[in-house]
């Protein structure tokens, strides 16, 4: 398998790897840098488990060839939390009981974060439009919907008093 | 299975490498996605420095270049009729990634973007490694096997007039799945009468299809219900809807007549 060098931006620092040319961003982020928090569901796109952040839009790590990443900059859960407090989504997942088993926790919340990075404000139904590519087999959805409008009033919450 | 990556510099070096066996990755979101189930093919084309992911607006023509997303639709405030549209395919990460040029070559029940491109009377401009060659989408949809090797570069239509373009999309999980059927239509009126009509379908047949019989019995009329209820009688003749995990093809036949009535009655 022929390797190829990739230059990118991952979690707000600069990487250099060496991927398997034709391999997904997936791949690299689990099996190359041991970043577990980008779940493998479906490898197909139906079940969102991989969404991660490329250049500020949500996008499917399992459907993205790791050498179009070059130049590019992607968050994924790992990101989120810097100085290792957890990110409003994270805590208000974990408050609602927006995760059961967690395998589409972190693909929500990427989805999640996604939304509320460009519309901080969002209706019940721009948060259910912001998951729609996200499946979750326990919750039901409401926690998870509940939890993204709560950490949205958190996040404007500590903008305003910022 | 090794795979090399090739981007390409110039749209006429695409389909000699396409002849070698080699297919246009755009969006991804189908191409990747049989990479991964192994069956895709040893090269794969990268067309990313083409300069085809721009949306042109000159006077009433619109230029959507194959590798306009839908997301890019769906945040272009001058496209807002195409906006229910863009919103319908896929989730937002689909969205992102998903291109006007991959949604050509969608096989049923998707391709939700080329059935509203139909019922525009979409012109598609594709470069076949000699020249750069335009066509009626219509005509392409219908051949398209032959022009999987040909690298599309983008798609124009004209703007409608105002109010004249409507689109539906039944599905069975709500906010988005795949269609059961998709419909579009574009209506222009004259004097209150219905002219030039044109109803494009969805789900109905392995691409987009227009539904001529129903327009013709549009034509000249007013958008009455006896009109209307002509039209729709005549949706699904001559059509032959697959089944599939979404559908029996015997149940979008039933539908869709029953969605064309509510759309033109709307
Ligand atoms: C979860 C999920 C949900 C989806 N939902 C919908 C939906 O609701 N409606 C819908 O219509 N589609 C849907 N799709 C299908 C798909 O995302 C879209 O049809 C999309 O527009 C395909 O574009 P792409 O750029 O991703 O294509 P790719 O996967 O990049 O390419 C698809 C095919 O087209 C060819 N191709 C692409 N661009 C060109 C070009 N410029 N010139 C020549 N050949 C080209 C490729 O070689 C390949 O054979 C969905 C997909 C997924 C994974
Ligand atoms: S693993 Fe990517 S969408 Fe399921
Ligand atoms: S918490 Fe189990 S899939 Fe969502």
């Amino acid at each position: 398998m022929t390797k190829v060098p990739v230059q990118f931006t991952l979690n707000g620092r600069e990487q250099n790897e060496f991927v398997d040319s034709g391999s997904t961003l997936l791949a690299a982020l689990r099996d190359k840098l041991g970043l577990y928090g980008t779940k493998a569901g479906c490898h197909q796109g139906t079940c969102g488990a991989c969404t991660v952040i490329i250049d500020g839009s949500p996008q499917l790590s399992c459907l993205t060839l790791a050498e179009r990443c070059a130049g590019k900059s992607v968050t994924t859960l790992e990101g989120l939390t810097g100085n290792g407090a957890l990110h409003p989504l994270q805590q208000a997942f974990m408050e609602g009981f927006a995760a059961q088993c967690g395998f589409c926790t972190p693909g929500m919340i990427l989805a999640a974060k996604s939304l509320l990075d460009r519309n901080p404000s969002p209706s019940r139904d721009d948060v259910i439009d912001a998951i729609s590519g996200n499946i979750c087999r326990c919750t039901g959805y409401d926690p998870i919907i509940n939890a993204i409008l709560t950490a949205a009033e958190q996040l404007r919450g500590a903008r305003k008093s910022a | 299975m090794s795979v090399t990556l090739l981007a390409a510099r110039q749209a006429r070096a695409v389909p000699a490498l396409q002849a070698k066996g080699g297919i246009v990755v755009a969006g991804g979101t189908l191409a990747v996605a049989d990479l991964n189930h192994g069956q895709g093919p040893g090269t794969l084309i990268i067309v990313d420095g083409l300069g085809l992911g721009r949306i042109e607006i000159k006077g009433r023509k619109v230029i959507l270049g194959a590798m306009v997303t839908m997301a890019q639709i769906a945040h272009d405030r001058r496209l807002k009729f195409l906006h229910p549209v863009s919103q319908s395919i896929g989730g937002p990460a689909v969205r992102a990634m998903a291109t006007i040029g991959g949604n050509l070559f969608a096989p049923a029940p998707y391709g939700d973007m080329a059935v509203a491109l139909l019922a525009l009377d979409a012109e598609v401009a594709l470069h076949d490694g000699k020249a750069l060659r335009k066509l009626p989408l219509e005509n392409f949809l219908k051949q398209r096997g032959k022009y999987e090797k040909s690298l599309v570069v983008s798609v124009s239509f004209a703007m409608p007039e105002a109010n004249s373009f409507r689109y539906v999309k039944a599905v069975r999980r709500k906010p988005v799945s795949a269609s059961l059927v998709t419909i579009a239509a574009v209506l222009p009126r004259k004097a209150g009468k219905v002219k030039d009509a044109r109803i494009a379908f969805g789900a109905m047949g392995p691409c987009a299809l227009r539904a001529r019989k129903s327009e013709r019995a549009l034509e000249g009329k007013a958008l009455d219900a006896s009109a209307i209820k002509e039209a729709a009688d005549l949706a699904a003749d001559g059509t032959a809807p697959a089944d599939d995990a979404y559908a029996t093809g015997w149940y979008r036949r039933q539908i869709a007549p029953i969605h064309l009535q509510r759309l033109l009655g709307a």
